[in-house]
């Protein structure tokens, strides 16, 4: 062996020959370069820090970067704990480690901590010569290789000469007067982005290319690091041109003869892979062939944005006419020149808004058009609406511009408050008119006095009007000012008498003004007040805050509602709906009713969509319509989401409410159904439709109830789960109490993940993987499922969602249908208990009636049985991914980003449950399942979980997090209704026997109810409340 | 002094001695003799302190030394194996410590200069022995607390110094860390030694041994041979190889290694053998010196002798059988 070669070592050697060619620097444990590796550090957090450490390891980097400096830090100390905790895992301490510090100390202490060769990042002439030479003895002394940065007291090392001016003095200090081993140094000639737009940075590719070739002919021994992402970082936020530049520039870089550096492996194309047209561009910039090469890349990478890595381009559609191109841009969701084509449209129409009611909204109409007859699928309609949202933005200060413009300047001044000119009166007369207005108002007649009486005190769906209000020179009957309604009495005097003009005058003028006028005469009033009152309430609600009639912009709020966190179903249909010319005003989730309400009232919404994933959320959805009745509203309801169902709308929604309720069976449900609603040509049959259908459901239903047979709670006790306690085995969990596990790896748990119910979420229906191969949504699912696994690589490298787990096995025994949890195996101190419910329907002969706590040994037996419960979240750190696609608009991405958590969590539970079977209780140490197995769930033992078929109960999660320390240790949080926060959580307990089976329990009589809320210490009003759902009978 | 000894390895397979501490129990010592005059008032028991001989019972240290360089050992190891203030404080001998690196190393060199003068064609050499103390600097005593040091790598290094320091005062020809089972703390050793030779503008010939705890194949700190040569190669050493804790038979594949990748000399001073269930060494001189004729044959050392349990007559058989083969040749040598 050839003492040349550089020779590095942890636990284990790493050589590096000629035939090495690249050695990959782990980078994460860098506080400097990851945010939570630095979080993980100064909260303390060694063990998720080194799981950081580990996963770099897994991941094959070959050389371990640890990072200290950061200002809040004590760099030293935490150096010094990192690495010795690091000396203690020996499946991380395998590779040598980097040490990197700008400060010497910090390096210094590093040194002492470890037993292998590391390398020391970084050494440089920056602070002279004597400093250089003093630091690379004692990095000789401590057994070190030293990368030395092109960098001296002029600065950092930006042109080919200066690179290798600097690089060859250092060389030649180290190796004439340091003595230093030539194999052990390793130049960082530095690596700084290409395409910047700067003439001068051109060259910054070549000219590394060109310095790390002559370090490696002329500086014998040495070799060439640096850090690749550097140079693509003008191309932040589009990978595929990334990973492209990163391989070329590597493929270049080690031709030159670079052997060592800092490369995210996930993010690197495979250099033949590379499409060919975007590698000439990406080579042409980094070789800096062409004086045009940065604008060609730059064009170029708009095309291949977010769309993956083997995008074909096909830019014909470009030559088309604006209209048509905004049309292919909304069809094929490209948001590249959306902002290009947008203005151009704008520049071609008379007025902002045109842009939108014109080529927008024909563009969309497409869609929608597409959509409904199956020729486009969700995931693509969420793309277009990115696109329309996109342009929407664009607009959106030209329309406020616009607005601006229209705004009446005339005689009337603008208030300081910033509010507009007409809802003040004219200064000139204010004196004057105000007299007559207290004259008017003694002399009020009858039929105002009848109105003023529906319309004082915000009676009318909350809106406040003001009476005999001036506006200009004129004085109002009525007036609304926030929805800019002007209701006027026949017969009145509006105008100081000297002031001789006429209706219409008075009319046009305040329609100038951005108001709506409405007149009934003295008779209508005083005849049929209701009918007057309907009219006010739909010229409101047809009025904008400026005024105009904008039959076209319909819209619709969406909520989920209060205690409930479940949300991807709600935007999608808030996405559908946007497709298909709504406006949607989402007020996000847990809302409650009145903040639902007051918006309603306040954005003047035509309908309003509840949604709830929940059992809870069914109670809440009947408060908002009881609230509504009220309130006296007429808005159409729409219910939706997990849990909802067209009965229970029929049942206990629909009653409560005199307004129009419609159960909607999913996002391409909603667009048919709000049409109808809100359309006035069909409410009124819609409405006398679904009424009519809703009072036939209930009375169907309360027949039905009647034909079902239950038996008396005692009778289902005795017939229950038949199981010979005395033979059998209770494998005792080899640790008892909770165990925690932050921050597990995701890689790992990705692999878990069941993708059927993904393609669901997205409303593909199918099996994985065969859904590939439908002839239909084959190929949207394929892309679907890329954009999954994109955003899987995205969460892993950038560490931006974190995994929690809590695990609890417990010693316990079953009394009476209650689970005891025991505090010890002495199994004298009750920590805990679930309360479990049975099944109370009439079984045929030998079937039991079955509850959870048929799973567990009865006390009496004496058996030590065991339970387990669990929580895992998988959605820590989504909102701040969440806010950053919503700014942005991409529905398409924040949704993506909540199903695929959802996925994880879901995956992390049966991981955590196989993990449990196999190490934790390990009753099934030696089974061996593929994911397609435990997808089936043939494995022994279940996870059943609260508010779930077999224990509808939500409360007893409370009791679950208790005895888990669910939140302290995992992050999750309960709301009022027992949903689990962040909404990517799972929980439930565990049964391990082989009697343990799924089942749904089913609907439950009053006896068990009383004994259950006896036994839980509730009102029996309390637990028919959160039992409602499975109630056999009306509370 | 580094030129002979590198003369003498050009030439032929150098012999080390055997075990100090199996000749010592011969003598079936009691707390008086390791007390001597010096220590008769210490406040805690000494008995089983070897390297304290050198200062209460040097005339059987010498005797030992006579004795191995009698079988035709060339460097004889000095009776410094504990002679730290990190290993003497067991004793609370921690102020004792330069002398008894001190005598030791001037007995072990008058003994050597004796037969030098004897036998001019053979000199003999005086390695100074720096054990690896009785703390690791890479692993936590506390399994409850991985990231606690029991020792610093600057704790080590003062330590070290000292020996170091004491021994070349003694007329140590070379240096030779040994028996390291953590490499941070021969490390450590290897950074002291070259602070003391850049203080006196002189280097001496450093050797280094690491042991192999288990079939495992690895230091008890996790490193793997080759990596074990990797983390010490960044001086350049008079030799490197492996003693204690194994046989000859079970060190034979990590000496392979070192054989094939070491760009210095090679050592190898195993065990009579395994420990038999009364933990005593009973590998025969004979069964021994054939292992190490397998060695030779396969040009695998440079340096070869014994460790726990060998004798005089060990190192006489293996003195024999080294006299019939060549060292081993070294590409790329990097002379010390």
């Amino acid at each position: 062996m050839s003492r040349v070669t550089l020779r590095l070592s942890g636990l284990e050697p790493l050589i590096v020959t000629p035939e090495t060619n690249f050695v990959n620097v782990g980078e994460r444990t860098n506080v400097t370069g990851s945010l939570r590796f630095a979080r993980l550090i100064k909260e303390e957090k060694y063990d998720e820090a080194l799981e950081v450490a580990r996963n770099q390891v897994e991941g094959g980097a070959q050389i371990l970067d640890v990072n200290m400096d950061e200002g809040m830090l004590d760099g030293k100390e935490a150096m010094v704990k990192f690495l010795n905790l690091i000396a203690a895992e020996p499946d991380i301490a395998r590779i040598p480690i980097m040490i990197d510090s700008s400060k010497w100390e910090i390096i210094e202490a590093g040194l002492k901590c470890i037993q292998g060769k590391g390398v020391v990042n970084s050494i440089s002439l920056k602070e002279g010569e004597e400093k250089f030479i003093e630091q690379a003895q004692k990095v000789k002394r401590y057994g070190a290789a030293v990368i030395v940065m092109a960098f001296d007291e002029d600065g950092q090392a930006d042109s080919y000469e200066r690179r290798i001016e600097i690089c060859e003095k250092s060389y030649r200090v180290l190796v004439d007067k340091v003595n230093f081993p030539k194999e052990d140094i390793i130049f960082d000639p530095n690596i700084f982005p290409v395409a910047t737009g700067i003439e001068e940075h051109n060259d910054n590719a070549t000219d590394f290319f060109r310095a790390t070739r002559w370090i490696r002919e002329n500086l014998p021994g040495a070799h060439v690091s640096g850090g690749v992402s550097n140079v693509s970082f003008s191309f932040r936020g589009n990978n595929p041109v990334r990973e492209a530049m990163h391989s070329a520039f590597l493929y270049h870089a080690i031709k030159e003869g670079m052997d060592m550096g800092i490369v995210n492996p996930t993010m690197l194309e495979v250099y033949d892979d590379i499409p060919k047209d975007l590698l000439e561009r990406v080579e042409d910039v980094l070789l800096n062939r062409r004086s045009d090469a940065t604008e060609r890349l730059l064009e170029f990478a708009e095309t291949v944005k977010g769309d993956g890595k083997k995008q074909v381009k096909d830019d014909s559609w470009r030559k088309e006419p604006v209209a048509k191109r905004l049309e292919h841009a909304l069809v094929k969701g490209i948001v590249e020149f959306i902002e290009i084509d947008t203005e151009e449209a704008r520049q071609q129409h008379e007025k902002p808004l045109h842009v939108i009611e014109g080529p927008l909204m024909d563009g969309m109409n497409v869609v929608g058009d597409l959509f409904g007859s199956g020729k486009m699928f969700l995931p693509q309609v969420v793309k277009s609406a990115r696109v329309m949202k996109k342009a929407v933005a664009y607009l959106l200060p030209y329309l406020e511009e616009e607005k601006r413009k229209n705004r009446p300047s005339s005689i009337l001044p603008k208030r300081e408050d910033g509010k507009p000119a007409y809802q003040t009166a004219d200064p000139m007369l204010y004196r004057r008119l105000k007299e007559f207005v207290r004259e008017l108002k003694k002399k009020e007649t009858l039929a105002e006095s009848v109105l003023w009486e529906r319309l004082r005190n915000k009676q009318l769906d909350g809106y406040k009007f003001r009476r005999q209000h001036i506006i200009g020179q004129y004085i109002a009957d009525f007036v609304c000012l926030t929805r800019a309604l002007v209701v006027e009495v026949d017969g009145g005097i509006h105008q100081l008498p000297d002031v001789a003009e006429n209706d219409e005058v008075r009319t046009a003028w305040l329609e100038e003004q951005g108001f709506s006028v409405i007149r009934f005469t003295n008779d209508e009033v005083l005849a049929d007040i209701d009918w007057v009152e309907s009219e006010i309430k739909t010229a409101l609600q047809k009025v904008s805050p400026l005024g105009g009639d904008l039959e076209g912009a319909r819209k619709v709020l969406l909520a989920t509602v209060k205690g409930d966190v479940h949300d991807i179903g709600k935007n999608i249909v808030g996405v559908v709906l946007a497709c298909n010319n709504y406006d949607i005003v989402d007020m996000g989730v847990m809302v409650p009713a009145d903040k639902i309400l007051d918006k309603a009232i306040e954005e003047n919404v035509d309908a309003i969509g509840l949604s709830g994933l929940i059992t809870p959320s069914l109670d809440e959805m009947v408060t908002v319509a009881k609230e509504m009745e009220r309130r006296d509203m007429k808005l159409p309801l729409m219910i939706g989401g997990a849990t909802t169902s067209r009965i229970h709308t029929a049942v206990k929604i629909d009653p409560v409410y005199s307004g129009s309720v419609v159960h909607v069976l999913d996002a391409s449900k909603s667009v048919p159904v709000a049409g109808e609603l809100i359309s006035k040509e069909t409410y009124e049959e819609f409405h006398g439709r679904t009424k009519e259908q809703y009072a036939k459901l209930r009375e169907d239903h309360a027949n039905r109830k009647q034909v079902k047979n239950y038996i008396p709670f005692a009778d289902a006790q005795k017939n229950k789960v038949k199981v010979d306690w005395d033979t059998k085995e209770f494998a005792k969990p080899r640790q008892l109490g909770n165990q925690v596990f932050k921050d597990y790896s995701i890689q790992e748990i990705r692999h878990y993940i069941d993708w059927t119910p993904f393609f669901n979420t997205w409303m593909l229906k199918g099996k994985y993987p065969a859904i590939f191969d439908n002839q239909v949504v084959g190929e949207e699912a394929r892309k679907l499922f890329e954009d999954a696994q994109r955003v899987l690589d995205e969460i892993i490298e950038k560490d931006s969602l974190y995994a929690n787990a809590v695990i609890g096995l417990y010693p316990a025994n079953a009394v009476g249908d209650d689970v005891e949890i025991y505090t010890g195996e002495s199994r004298q101190e009750v920590l805990k208990t679930f309360h479990m419910l049975r099944q109370q329907g009439k079984k045929g002969a030998g079937l039991p009636n079955l509850s959870l706590a048929d799973f567990v040994a009865p006390k009496e037996t004496g058996k030590h049985d065991y339970m387990g419960a669990f929580a895992v979240t998988a959605g820590i750190g989504i909102e701040s991914l969440i806010e950053k696609y919503e700014k942005d608009h991409d529905d398409y991405n924040s949704i993506m980003i909540k199903a695929v958590a959802d996925r994880l969590a879901e995956a992390f539970a049966e991981l955590m449950h196989e993990k449990v079977r196999k190490e934790l209780w390990a009753y099934a140490a030696n089974e061996s399942f593929d994911n397609d197995t435990l997808i089936k769930e043939a494995y022994q033992g279940i996870r059943p979980a609260p508010g779930y078929p077999a224990c509808p109960d939500h409360t007893e999660k409370e009791t679950l997090f208790s005895l888990l320390e669910a939140e302290k240790n995992t992050g999750i949080s309960l709301t009022e209704s027992f949903a689990m926060y962040p909404a990517s959580s799972v929980s439930g307990f565990y049964f391990m026997h082989e009697e343990a089976k799924y089942f749904g329990l089913g609907k439950i009589e009053k006896d068990q109810v009383e004994d259950y809320a006896s036994r839980k210490g509730f009102s029996l009003e309390k637990a028919e409340k959160w039992l409602a759902p499975n109630l056999s009978y009306d509370i | 002094m580094a030129t002979k000894i590198q003369e003498a390895l050009r030439e032929r397979v150098l012999v080390l001695d055997g075990a100090m501490g199996t000749m010592i129990q011969r003598h079936s010592l009691e707390e008086e003799d390791f007390r001597g005059e010096r220590f008769k008032d210490h406040e805690h028991p000494l008995k089983g302190n070897n390297d304290l001989l050198s200062i209460t019972r040097p005339d059987i240290i010498r005797e030992v030394h006579s004795l191995y360089y009698d079988a035709g050992a060339d460097i004889a190891e000095t009776n410094t194996f504990s002679g730290t203030t990190i290993a003497q404080a067991d004793y609370h001998l921690e102020d004792a410590v330069y002398d008894i690196n001190y005598q030791s190393a001037k007995i072990a060199r008058e003994v050597a200069d004796e037969f030098t003068a004897r036998e001019p064609h053979k000199p003999r050499f005086v390695a100074g022995s720096m054990g690896p103390t009785n703390r690791t600097a890479s692993l936590s005593p506390d399994v409850n607390d991985p990231g606690f040091r029991a020792v610093t790598f600057d704790d080590l290094v003062r330590a070290y110094k000292q020996q170091a320091e004491a021994l070349l005062d003694g007329g140590a020809d070379i240096l030779l860390v040994e028996t390291v089972f953590d490499t941070l703390n021969a490390k450590a050793a290897v950074f002291a030694i070259q602070e003391v030779y850049d203080e006196r503008e002189q280097e001496w010939p450093v050797m280094v041994s690491g042991t192999i705890t288990d079939a495992s194949g690895r230091t008890l700190s996790g490193q793997t041979t080759e990596a074990f040569l990797v983390s010490l190669s960044h001086i350049p050493l008079l030799s490197i190889g492996l003693n204690c804790a194994l046989g000859a038979e079970q060190l034979r594949p990590y000496l392979q290694t070192l054989a094939q990748k070491a760009p210095f000399h090679v050592s190898a001073h195993p065990n009579a053998g395994l420990p038999n269930e009364f933990g005593e060494y009973d590998q025969s001189p004979e069964e021994m010196a054939e292992l190490i004729d397998g060695f030779l044959s396969d040009n695998f050392l440079n340096i070869v002798g014994g460790c726990c349990g060998t004798t005089p007559d060990h190192i006489r058989m293996i003195a024999e059988v080294a006299s019939k083969h060549q060292p081993r040749p070294i590409e790329n040598l990097i002379e010390a």
